[in-house]
């Protein structure tokens, strides 16, 4: 953890160092199906956050142990790409993505309709590729969009984005340099169509007035990010000419 | 890689509808109400040689906290504090479900909420743990050893972890010309600064209900799970949503509503434990 004081993450007009309103997001771009091998694929960025997902499957898994007989298993595996990082990241899985793994599996298993799909496997493949922030939480959303990249059914769409509480004031998409100096970090994953929270974790204190606020004004990005993500499927797939 | 859990307990479906129809009527199988965590036992300074322990149940579940303080280096970005790290292990005497190996992603998922909802606040107070600034500290192992899983590891986990630092002694030492630390492990300065009471609220999300406390058939058939800490002046300091199901607006207020009376039932059974103590 970082010393708090003697710190300013705002400047005099009260807009961040980056010269965001508390209430913006960084610029978002999302592209779908980027690789050739994988069923779907997606690249999203935050920002300087930028995180490749990819999805393999439905298909068998390589060990015949892990079906389960009504529905698909998914498996999600979280990574951060050795120069990722300001310091070199060890690639060995470190316990903070093997945390994070899980969370955003949990995040997807309430939409995808895994039942459709027994005794097979759902690989979901994410690695970042540069850390600035927000990286599950652009992970998740570029999960979400190479799932549907990969034709696999799902009940919603999800996005996530994570709300700070920094110096008291609660900001929308913070960057590692505030994250760093935040009072708390509150990752926030849903499915505004089906009106779902799906990733939901708080590190740091908040009182519950500003938990609620801070989840409105993540479950309001999260329309935006999910609106950008149909655009952008949207998009791949009307370019065919007649 | 995190997968859907394949190998999980089967509950018969009657016994889910018998839950299900229980909660219908504001009840539970084990003669609680929806909101009321089990039967509460805390006792500390069960393992003479740690520096801090706490044995306790939770109904069924049973968790050790041990808690040992050992001369180390800092963090080079916090050269003014010491360490504190928390580590849990699902040892396979604990249930048909837990084999022998490295943690798993429960057990890693279960340390890093205990350790950051900790952290976060400053419950132990770290400044305090600096022997040369930049050089020796004190680091601060908290290892919760689950040793009987009968569902809720997380609340049980932190009433350990908790009684096991506010009744934790700082070692005393003897510092030699060389600049050599010797820990005297007999002699004590006094206890481990505390700044910060902290538990942990876990709910169940099973169909329409939210439930405290769930037993581990109540895990088994619960969509999803919530676990909110708290200190002692009620504010939130953690939060971590783990299972399969997601939860709406209107649930996550309900979840805080309900959290925050249960939350005076662990402080309570805490606090009068640890008086015990003297």
């Amino acid at each position: 953890m970082a010393r708090k004081d003697n710190v300013t993450l705002f400047r005099e007009d009260g807009t961040r160092l980056d010269g965001r309103k508390p209430d913006e997001m960084r610029p978002i771009k999302m592209e779908v199906g980027v690789l050739d091998n994988a069923d779907g694929s997606a690249l999203v960025e935050f920002g300087r956050t930028k995180v490749l997902a990819a999805v393999y499957g439905p298909r068998e898994p390589v060990q015949k142990y892990i079906v389960i007989p009504d529905k698909a298993v998914l498996r999600v595996r979280y990574h951060m790409a050795p120069f990722s990082t300001s310091e070199r990241k060890s690639p060995a899985p470190s316990r903070r993505e093997v945390e994070l793994s899980k969370v955003i599996r949990e995040a997807l298993e309430p939409v995808v309709l895994t039942d459709q799909f027994p005794r097979t496997a759902i690989d979901i493949f994410i690695e970042v590729l540069q850390a600035d922030g927000g990286t599950r939480t652009t992970g998740l959303t570029a999960a979400s969009l190479a799932l549907a990249d990969a034709g696999i059914p799902m009940r919603a769409l999800v996005g996530g984005v994570a709300v700070g509480k920094i110096q008291g004031r609660l900001v929308l998409d913070i960057d590692e340099v505030e994250d760093n100096y935040a009072e708390a970090d509150m990752p926030v994953g849903a499915a505004p169509d089906i009106g779902l929270i799906t990733l939901f974790q708080i590190n740091g204190v908040m009182t519950r007035e500003e938990v609620m606020k801070g989840l409105d004004m993540a479950l309001e990005a999260i329309n935006r990010i999910v609106e950008m993500e149909k655009e952008v499927l949207k998009s791949k797939y009307m370019k065919v000419e007649v | 890689m995190s997968m859907t859990p394949f190998r999980v307990p089967v509950v018969p479906t009657l016994k889910k509808e018998t839950f299900i129809s229980l909660y219908r009527k504001g009840m539970r199988i084990d003669d609680r109400d929806l909101f009321t965590p089990r039967k509460i036992e805390i006792e500390t300074g069960v393992i003479e040689k740690a520096e801090g322990s706490a044995l306790v149940k939770l109904g069924n579940t049973k968790v050790l906290a041990g808690v040992k303080i050992e001369v180390g280096t800092p963090f080079k970005d916090t050269p003014n504090q010491g360490v504190l790290t928390v580590h849990a292990e699902f040892v396979p005497l604990a249930s048909p479900v837990f084999e022998p190996g490295p943690p798993d992603e429960n057990a890693i998922e279960l340390a890093r909420v205990i350790d950051r909802s900790l952290r976060e606040v400053g419950a132990v107070d770290l400044e305090s743990l600096v022997i040369r600034e930049g050089e020796k500290v004190w680091i601060v192992w908290v290892d919760l050893y689950v040793i009987d899983h009968d569902g809720n590891l997380f609340d049980a986990s932190m009433l350990a972890a908790m009684a096991a630092l506010r009744t934790a002694k700082l070692p005393d030492y003897e510092e030699y010309e060389t600049g050599e630390i010797e820990v005297l492990k007999d002699k004590s300065q006094g206890p481990l600064k505390i700044n910060h009471t902290v538990v942990t609220v876990t709910t169940a999300k099973v169909g329409d209900y939210i439930i405290v406390d769930p037993t581990l058939d109540e895990e088994t058939i619960a969509d999803s799970r919530m676990v909110v800490a708290v200190d002692e002046q009620g504010r939130i300091v953690g939060l971590q949503k783990t299972g399969e199901a997601g939860y709406t607006r209107e649930e996550i207020q309900k979840v805080f509503n309900i959290s925050q009376g249960a939350a005076k039932v662990y402080f309570k059974s805490l606090e009068e434990a640890l008086a015990r103590k003297g």
